[in-house]
């Protein structure tokens, strides 16, 4: 094995391992400590003298000596012992259960912000350095460091809700309704990691941990674990498709390109394949979740050669759905695209001035942009102009700010 | 997201400060720090030298011109700033009514999204 072989299989073990201390101890900070020094003692050892029989075992092994010196206090010996024990364990019976899913269960505790939530994440089930994090979200380290010590701190303070019980595993430490609410957390968390990854600045940073491609990776080993949750198939569908479509999502300086003026042959056909068979799977199912109908959505896009040859009666009749499951502006402002292409830009213009009276949507960009849009193709000069120009002012992106200002010059009158 | 936070001093508003109230806001602003910086939200701080102090650069034809500031007029000027990284728009709305300058009738406490950002965030 090789280096770089080491480092997967021990991020791979990190979150088993945390994950099954943390379900026989509870004390979530402590396992933590006591699991980084036992991946250190690997990432040490089993280059020079070999990998054990059964990895996973002697890293829970380990860890748990270390967890047991730290409770004991017993300083002189946890010294001692880092130079010796880990050479002569025996690695002791550990059940063949995956923990993956309880630590994230954890890290996505409702009593921590969403911040919290996705550096947590981060740390403790993506095995990723302090350091690392704070390059990803462009924040010091030290930030980044008191983000993830309070979330601790949060989830210490919160432990008489979250204390498994020995040998329990998620299922049975938690109610089924408050398993199912955990779950949607965690789903949302690996969205946002995936989302902030996704509309990061394009390739600035070549030193950028890539959130999207470990988004994905989590989100695997989740679906690892419930292999019939329809919902962690549409997640992963859905990021799959989305990052399909990344090459042909900006130019080569940076500029954002439309779906509808995307160069198609740029999509990833593999990611397309795999992302559309999961969707078949998961929405064969009888229950309908978000993630499948946006991730649907997204496989109907990906089935069209060209954006002319979009089947938009099936998208918008899946936006209707997803309208009913989840009400939400933004799911309705999609829609109306969608129904301009049915109907023409008079009908999504209509739906969108439904959305008028919602404070959610009061000077929002998407809804000024998507307005300018189809008050162009109205032929709307004017209007298309001013709703462009306001929609670049709302912005809190520069390159949506770019493209917005970019489609006001072109609409200008009298230019 | 990223947010500053601009603090929009008078300073005629200052001189009338008691020298309990100026200390006040001294004491005000180190706790404020420091709650932030519990929290994992702070990113930096920085104060301003005098606008008195300030140079106003141009160049014409090619030619540096420096004049005397402030480059504006008025009767506030930018004293300083916090960047923050926080949750969303009303976190950092949030975390600025925490800032003594907000209690003080005539200072202006600015919270503005960032929209770009580069350089080492390490100071």
């Amino acid at each position: 094995m090789t280096a770089p072989d080491f480092e997967d299989l021990l991020r791979e073990l990190t979150p088993q391992v945390l994950g099954t201390l943390v379900r026989r101890y509870g004390r979530f900070e402590g396992c933590e400590d006591a699991v980084q020094e036992a991946v250190l003692a690997a990432a040490v050892q089993w280059p020079s003298e070999g990998m054990p029989d059964n990895p996973r075992g002697w890293l829970v092994t380990v860890a748990g000596r270390r967890l047991i010196d730290q409770l004991r206090g017993d300083r002189a010996r946890r010294e001692r012992e880092l130079a010796t024990a880990a050479a002569e364990v025996a690695p002791e019976e550990v059940p063949d259960t995956d923990d993956t899913l309880l630590l994230l269960f954890l890290c996505c505790h409702p009593a921590l912000t969403a911040a919290s939530q996705t550096a947590l994440t981060l740390r403790a089930v993506g095995g990723l350095t302090t350091a690392e994090i704070a390059r990803a979200f462009l924040v010091p380290e030290a930030t980044m460091a008191a983000r993830i010590s309070r979330a601790k701190q949060r989830i210490r303070a919160a432990a008489g809700s979250f204390s498994p019980p020995e040998g329990a595993l998620p299922e049975g430490a938690l109610p089924a309704g408050e398993r199912e609410e955990r779950l949607r957390v965690v789903l949302q968390v690996l969205y946002l990691i995936f989302n902030e990854g996704y509309t990061a600045s394009s390739g600035a940073e070549a030193h950028r941990l890539d959130l999207r491609r470990e988004a994905i990776r989590l989100t695997r080993m989740v679906r690892a674990q419930l292999p019939r949750d329809g919902e962690v198939a549409g997640l992963l569908a859905l990021m799959l498709l989305t990052d399909a479509r990344r090459a042909a999502r900006t130019t080569a300086s940076g500029d954002l390109v439309p779906l509808a003026e995307q160069d198609r042959t740029r999509w990833d056909r593999a990611l397309i394949a795999e992302g559309t068979a999961l969707v078949k799977e998961a929405l064969a199912e009888p229950e309908l979740g978000p993630y499948r109908l946006q991730a649907a959505i997204a496989a109907t896009h990906a089935d069209a050669a060209t954006a002319e040859a979009t089947d938009w009666r099936q998208v918008h009749g899946l936006y209707l759905v997803l309208e009913r499951i989840a009400p939400n502006p933004v799911v309705t402002l999609n829609r109306a695209i969608a129904l301009a292409e049915i109907g023409g830009p008079e009908a999504g213009l209509a739906l969108l001035a439904t959305l008028d009276a919602d404070a959610r949507m009061a000077g929002h960009h998407r809804l000024l942009s998507v307005r300018a849009h189809l008050l162009e193709r109205t032929g709307d000069a004017l209007g298309a102009y001013d709703h462009y120009r306001r929609a670049a002012r709302a912005t809190a992106s520069l390159t949506e700010r770019r493209y917005l200002e970019a489609r006001a010059g072109r609409v200008r009158p009298g230019a | 997201m990223k947010f500053l936070i601009s603090l929009h001093i008078n300073p005629a508003v200052l001189d009338a400060l008691t020298d309990e109230e100026r200390a006040a806001l001294g004491v005000g602003h180190g706790r404020f720090i420091e709650e932030l910086k519990a929290s994992g939200e702070f990113i930096l701080t920085q104060a301003l030298a005098d606008p008195s102090q300030a140079a106003v650069v141009t160049v014409r034809d090619g030619q540096p011109v420096v004049t005397d500031g402030p480059f504006l007029e008025a009767k506030e000027f930018l004293g300083g700033f916090y960047l923050i990284d926080c949750e969303d728009k009303q976190r950092a709305i949030d975390v600025a009514t925490r800032i003594p300058d907000t209690a003080i009738e005539g200072l202006g406490v600015e919270v503005r999204q960032v929209m770009f950002c580069d350089g080492h965030l390490e100071a």
